[in-house]
């Protein structure tokens, strides 16, 4: 994960960072999401997991709150690219985010967290 | 009070031409010379009389405007709206109405015409009206609410019109006319005939020879006409529509010249017979000729701005044309239709009593040129023939070849057989000169071509012409029009499905290996996805639910239900035909109250359960799977309902059993993915309770089987079905409706309804019936086969998807917890939950 969507996420500080397992490989669906709750030091938070097996990266953290609806939806989008970045579409208004870096495509000033998450063996690793 | 120096212009009358004059006088920059007021009777500003039908088909008095509220007022227009003038005082230069008197220097009428209403006693009795304004409009509307029947005195065009409207007001309607047939001016005696047969099917009573003695009140109903015969014919409501007459009484009361029949006398200018004074539009009388039309009033509008700004146009007469669908029914009349202004001139007819087409052609003694034209049941040759009138193209050696019936495609005038002359828009005034040059000037699409010529704003019967002429401009030109699908894939939807059956691919990741764009990456889109699994199910059928299918589904598709705004969804089971057994609905009941469902009757004949959460949908589905119900199929690009009324099995009028034929067709076609939502309607007889005509498949029982609509849409742009095929047995639909499907399938666009697809489709209707019913690509057969797969691989999603645990996986809100979402918040409201 960069450093500019290090900058996007409320809840990833310098020196605070703590690793958590989330979930198994088998919970995932290939070049689909799905959602899970994380634990961060400031509470609960909802978190989409998109899996994208034999890509350079295979795996993407990203909030599940969708800003446009206000509703917890990011997982069930659309998996696409949009000019060789990788985005999801929510799947309510259509909008797309980048899944590197949060940002949305359709309107720059609105950008949503993401997290450095990782594969250990089997097991889905985030950092909170 | 004005201080300017500038000439003071008032118009009078805000109707189609008047507000035409004023666009032209604001966008040739003559506001730099002149001052502007208008006046207008109506409290509406300029609306599309054309289109005024619309207004009871969904279109409101905004919809119809001609042009924004401050339109007028953003150009320094003064505009007053219910303010008649009353009279003119042409020495003073004033005019007088009843708020004041007013000062011009040039005055323009634009008054328009009044319908006639023949001086027969009773004919101002209550619930007696007219059809020309938004308020009459209103005042039909609010008296059928009390009314079952309704007749209209008159059977020309706007007759048939107001019949049609009272005919969607559900009144029992009736045609009487004083002529011995319908539209005696456009049609002659045959094809009246057919006209009067069509309409009688649509179920509109016709009486012709009728003269209307006196109306009185009547017994079953408000009123009675008696004839002169004496027959009498009972009614709650009379709309006269018995000609126009223009509104010169204006004119005639300051003493301008008027003909004998009415109508402001005007030269070539558009001058009276006072010069500072113009008339233009349906209250002027050029060359002894009222204009009833807007094209030509239009013409006037141009002209009368030159006059008023010095110019030298002239208007030189215009053409009467016109294409028309009257109650479905096509007319179309070109120049000299009846072919008794041409001595000599020698017909052509062609009449089909089966398909109740008529077409008839005027040609010139030596047989070289098109001098009129008549059309009824089927305009299609109408484009075609008004460019060999209009532009004085000779006819081909045989000309009976442009109306008789052709075993290929029909023989069009193609659009470089055009001369630049031709006039391709009349509304407008649009050649296809004019288009060229737009495009040369860097118009390079369809759309822009319209905004920089209006071609094809006024009343939209040029389009399927226009598109033609630039479409082959812009080839002509090198201009590749980009149909890719996405970035994706450079393919049209219809090239990817060739593919796909061609070379049997069944997954995406293999169809975007071999085939995606260069360059591409290959993660494909929310666009290139659903369309391709769409297409895999329409060739394979295979459950959406495979792991390979998963990912290029939209979320509905991949859960099976519908996202609603706050991340629930809703739950459709299959009620076909809209048949629900009383068990079966107290189970609906049971499922809702345990899972707090909120529950509503919907559109489509069927019930929604919304508000369920993702992790209770499989625990849902498998309690209505157990008790018989399967998938509705709400949330896929598919058959959706087949709306059906009672039928002949309880109702007294029936003549088929439509609840049955319901439910074989949603049995059938379940399941079918295609490139959008599918929906059908079955109802038992003419009087059409199950609303088919505004279904992608309508069909309407007759005596002898099934008559079958096609490519009717409700939604945003309401398109009634067309008739395809008719008296159909139960076999013969089935077989009409897989070949129809199946074509419709392979061929539309992504998310094109069977109506947007039918209006792209080049050669129409007819050659949808070609192909379908002819089979001139001889797929016919193959058309079955396929659909009699998807129909054999059909199995319900959702009871595939609750019996198998990976699949059940993926209905967890949270892989890793079990926590609701907090997010989900419901409120009460009339004793059922909906979202906060
Ligand atoms: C539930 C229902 C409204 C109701 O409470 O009655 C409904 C609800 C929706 N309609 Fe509809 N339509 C419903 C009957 C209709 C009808 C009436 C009919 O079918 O007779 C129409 C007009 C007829 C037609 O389609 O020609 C209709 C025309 C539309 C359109 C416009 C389509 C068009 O061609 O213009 C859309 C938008 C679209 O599909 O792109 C739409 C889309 C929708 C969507 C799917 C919007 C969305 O994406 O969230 C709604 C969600 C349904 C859900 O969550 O279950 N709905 N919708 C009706 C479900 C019928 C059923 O039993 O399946
Ligand atoms: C139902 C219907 C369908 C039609 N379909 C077609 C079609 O398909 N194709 C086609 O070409 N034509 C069609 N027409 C005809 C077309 O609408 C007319 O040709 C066109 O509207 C004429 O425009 P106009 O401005 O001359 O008159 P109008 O549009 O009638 O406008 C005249 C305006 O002047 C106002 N007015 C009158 N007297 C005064 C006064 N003293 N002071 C102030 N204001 C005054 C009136 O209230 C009216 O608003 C149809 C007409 C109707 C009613
Ligand atoms: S359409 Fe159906 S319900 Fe309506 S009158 Fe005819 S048979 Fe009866
Ligand atoms: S002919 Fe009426 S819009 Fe073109």
């Amino acid at each position: 994960m960069t450093a500019t969507a290090m900058k996007h996420s409320p809840f990833t500080q310098e020196g605070q960072q703590a690793s958590q397992k989330l979930c198994s490989k088998a919970d995932l669906v290939a070049f689909s999401g799905v959602a899970a709750w994380l634990e961060t030091p400031k509470g609960p938070r909802q978190v989409a997991l998109f899996y994208l097996p034999g890509y350079p990266r295979e795996l993407y953290a990203i909030d599940h709150h969708d800003p446009f609806s206000n509703a917890n939806v990011i997982a069930h989008g659309i998996v696409g690219d949009i000019k060789g970045a990788a985005v999801v579409a929510s799947p309510l208004y259509k909008q797309h985010f980048r899944l590197e870096d949060g940002q949305c495509v359709e309107d720059e000033s609105v950008t949503l967290c993401t997290w450095r998450a990782e594969f250990k063996g089997d097991a889905v690793w985030i950092e909170s | 009070m004005s201080t300017s120096s500038k000439r003071h212009v008032v118009i009078v009358g805000n109707g189609m031409v008047g507000h035409h004059l004023v666009e032209q006088l604001i966008e040739s920059g003559a506001l730099a010379q002149v001052d502007v007021t208008v006046f207008g009777e109506e409290r509406h500003r300029a609306y599309d009389r054309v289109h005024l039908s619309e207004y009871f088909s969904g279109r409101d008095a905004e919809a119809l405007a001609l042009c924004d509220a401050d339109y007028y007022a953003s150009h320094g227009i003064t505009f007053n709206s219910s303010e008649a003038v009353t009279s003119i005082d042409r020495a003073a230069k004033t005019l007088t109405t009843e708020r004041g008197d007013y000062p011009y220097d040039q005055l323009v009428l634009a008054t328009g015409s009044y319908p006639f209403v023949p001086p027969i006693p009773g004919n101002d009795r209550d619930g007696c009206l007219v059809y020309r304004t938004l308020d009459d409009l209103d005042a039909i509307r609010e008296a059928a609410q009390s009314a079952a029947t309704g007749v209209v005195v008159g059977g020309g065009l706007l007759g048939l019109e107001a019949a049609n409207a009272l005919r969607g007001l559900n009144l029992e309607t009736a045609v009487v006319e004083f002529a011995s047939r319908l539209m005696p001016m456009q049609v002659d005696a045959e094809g009246g005939e057919l006209l009067r047969e069509k309409i009688e099917a649509l179920g509109v009573q016709v009486l012709t020879e009728r003269a209307t003695a006196r109306i009185e009140d009547g017994d079953a109903s408000r009123h009675r006409m008696v004839f002169q015969d004496d027959k009498v014919l009972e009614t709650d409501l009379i709309v006269f529509s018995a000609g126009i007459r223009p509104r010169d009484q204006l004119a005639r009361s300051c003493g301008l010249d008027v003909g004998e029949r009415g109508g402001v006398v005007i030269n070539d200018q558009c001058q009276t017979s006072d010069p500072d004074i113009l008339a233009i539009g349906e209250v002027a009388l050029w060359s002894e000729s009222i204009f009833g039309l807007v094209a030509p009033g239009y013409q006037m509008a141009k002209t009368a701005l030159s006059t008023l700004t010095g110019g030298d146009v002239s208007f030189a007469g215009a053409d009467m044309s016109t294409k028309l669908k009257l109650l479905g029914v096509d007319v179309g009349s070109i120049g000299d239709a009846h072919g008794n202004q041409n001595p000599g001139a020698r017909m052509f007819r062609y009449l089909d009593p089966l398909t109740q087409v008529y077409r008839k052609m005027v040609v010139s003694s030596d047989g070289k040129k098109l001098l009129g034209a008549m059309l009824v049941g089927d305009n299609s040759a109408y484009d075609t023939l008004l460019q060999y009138y209009a532009n004085g193209i000779e006819l081909p050696k045989e000309p009976a070849s442009l109306i008789l019936p052709q075993s290929g495609a029909a023989p069009t005038l193609g659009p470089d057989a055009l001369p630049a002359t031709a006039m391709i828009c009349s509304c407008h005034n649009v050649t296809k000169a004019s288009i060229c040059s737009a495009i040369d000037a860097g118009a390079s699409d369809l759309g822009a071509v319209k905004s920089d010529t209006r071609a094809s704003t006024g009343c939209g019967g040029c389009a399927s012409l226009l598109k033609s002429v630039v479409d082959h401009e812009l080839t002509a030109r090198g201009v590749e029009v980009d149909t890719s699908l996405c970035e994706h894939f450079a393919y049209t939807r219809q090239a990817l499905y060739d593919i796909v059956r061609v070379e049997g691919i069944k997954t995406f990741s293999e169809l975007i290996e071999k085939h995606g764009a260069s360059g591409a990456h290959h993660l494909g889109c929310d666009i290139c996805k659903p369309a391709v699994g769409s297409i895999l199910a329409s060739c394979f059928n295979e459950p959406i639910t495979d792991a390979a299918h998963i990912p290029l589904q939209d979320t509905n598709d991949t859960f099976m239900a519908n996202m609603q705004k706050n991340g629930t969804y809703s739950v459709v089971p299959r009620i076909a035909g809209g048949e629900i057994t009383p068990e079966k609905l107290v189970v609906l009941g049971q499922v809702a109250q345990k899972y707090g469902l909120y529950t509503k009757i919907t559109g489509g004949q069927r019930i929604d359960l919304f508000g369920a959460r993702l992790e209770d949908l499989p625990d849902i589905w498998g309690e209505l799977i157990d008790a018989g119900f399967e998938t509705g199929h709400a949330y896929g690009k598919s058959l959706r309902t087949v709306k059906s009324c009672v039928g002949s099995t309880w109702c007294r009028y029936g003549v088929q059993d439509s609840v049955g034929m319901a439910i074989r067709l949603e049995n059938r076609y379940k399941g079918l993915r295609a490139p959008h939502k599918i929906k059908f309607g079955v109802s038992g007889c003419t009087r059409e309770c199950a609303e088919a005509q505004s279904k992608d498949i309508g069909i309407i029982a007759t005596e002898n089987g099934w008559n079958l609509y096609v490519c009717g849409n409700g939604g945003m742009r309401p398109r009634h079905a067309e008739l395809f095929a008719t008296d159909l047995d139960d076999e013969g639909l089935y077989r009409t409706i897989d070949r129809f499907l199946m074509f419709y399938v392979r061929t539309a666009d992504r998310l094109q309804r069977t109506s947007v697809w039918r209006e792209n489709l080049e050669g129409g209707l007819e050659y949808l019936k070609e192909v379908i019913l002819d089979d001139t690509l001889g797929m016919g057969e193959e058309l079955e086969r396929q659909m009699q797969t998807v129909v054999d691989n059909y199995q319900c999603e959702w009871a595939g998807a609750i019996s198998d645990p990976d699949k059940l996986k993926r209905f967890r809100s949270y892989v890793n917890d079990a926590r609701p979402d907090p997010a989900i918040i419901m409120t009460s409201e009339r004793g059922q939950l909906r979202p906060a």
